[in-house]
């Protein structure tokens, strides 16, 4: 669960991090549910300089290449215009079930926010 | 129970709510800004080292490093790369993180 | 975990509400959560305890005051609520000035508490 937009805190850093060495590690990372200012991660309009990370794009392809599921919260997305017209690739807009079912669904759940 | 703090504890007291619910044979993972706390010298040091008594504490070597203090971790906190921060999940039944 | 087993979730309040979002976002998931019949409980602990406090007026602040949801939990089946005695205290509050039934919990207990959970979302 990711509960902070990207750049302003570090723990989009540290969840995608997290996500990167769970995968190496042979884990399946079910979903990554954001949250909060976290559905700001799903934006493709951002345009980090060329020296800096890109954190959209690492999410993207995170789920391109392992699957990862990215959901973001469509209540928390609607308040804070994230639609579908500007929807990065690999994300999709659900239900705060999904966070729910995702919790009963996997052996852990950890909370990266601010 | 693994316990995640990622706060300055020179910025909030997530630290302190985290160590009053620390139990015997619990882990505490330092991350992002709440790894000073493990450094020598900071204020914040002589509770880690009280905690240490009865869990284990861990530090994000990432973090440190990226910071300036990772010759400077207190002895007995070890530090982790992520894939340790990944099997101190697995190991631990729960995780809370203290935002 | 077996299929359709029921886990223990214990939704952390720790923040204020008003001054971020994390206390109403955070009531949101909670309410959610009633549909899956999970075994769902809240605790408030640090400035989370305020969510709590009786009497809030937002007019002026041109808020949706959302703490009477609190008192609606029980309609959703979400009936234990726990409360951390040390934050109480350390804000000068008691458990009067709460606007729902709450159990009082001592930092201990609560730490006994959370190691009895499966899953542990934290605002």
């Amino acid at each position: 669960m990711v509960n902070e937009g990207p750049y302003q805190r570090q723990s989009s850093d540290s969840a995608y991090l997290f996500c990167r060495a769970a995968i190496e590690s042979g884990h399946q990372i079910e979903r990554v549910f954001f949250y909060h200012d976290g559905v700001n991660n799903a934006t493709k309009l951002t345009e980090p300089p060329q020296d800096d990370r890109n954190v959209v794009a690492r999410w993207t392809k995170l789920a391109e290449e392992h699957g990862v599921d990215l959901v973001v919260c469509v209540a928390a997305a609607l308040r804070r215009g994230i639609v579908e017209q500007n929807l990065a690739q690999g994300f999709r807009i659900s239900g705060l079930g999904q966070l729910v079912e995702s919790a009963i669904a996997s052996d852990r759940l950890v909370v990266f926010g601010d | 129970m693994l316990h995640i703090v990622n706060k300055s504890p020179g910025e909030r007291a997530t630290l302190d709510s985290c160590l009053a619910h620390v139990r015997p044979g619990h882990s505490v993972l330092l991350i992002e800004d709440a790894v000073y706390a493990a450094t020598k010298g900071h204020a914040a040091a002589a509770k880690i080292q009280a905690a240490l008594a009865t869990a284990k504490v861990f530090v994000l070597a990432a973090d440190l490093e990226a910071r300036a203090r990772a010759g400077a971790v207190i002895d007995g906190v070890v530090q982790v790369d992520y894939k340790g921060f990944v099997e101190l999940v697995t190991q631990n039944p729960r995780v809370q993180s203290w935002l | 975990m077996s299929e359709g087993a029921i886990k223990k979730f214990l939704f952390v309040n720790r923040k204020a509400p008003y001054g971020s979002v994390y206390a109403l976002e955070g009531l949101e998931v909670v309410l959610i959560s009633a549909a899956f019949d999970q075994d769902v409980g809240l605790a408030f602990l640090d400035d989370g305890v305020y969510q709590l406090a009786k009497g809030q007026n937002t007019k002026a602040i041109e808020t949706k005051n959302f703490s009477p949801t609190y008192r609606a939990l029980e309609g959703y089946d979400i009936e234990k609520l726990y409360v951390e005695r040390e934050s109480l205290e350390a804000r000068g509050l008691t458990e009067d000035d709460l606007l729902v039934d709450v159990q009082v919990l001592g930092a201990t207990e609560m730490a006994a508490l959370m190691d009895e959970m499966d899953v542990m979302i934290s605002f």
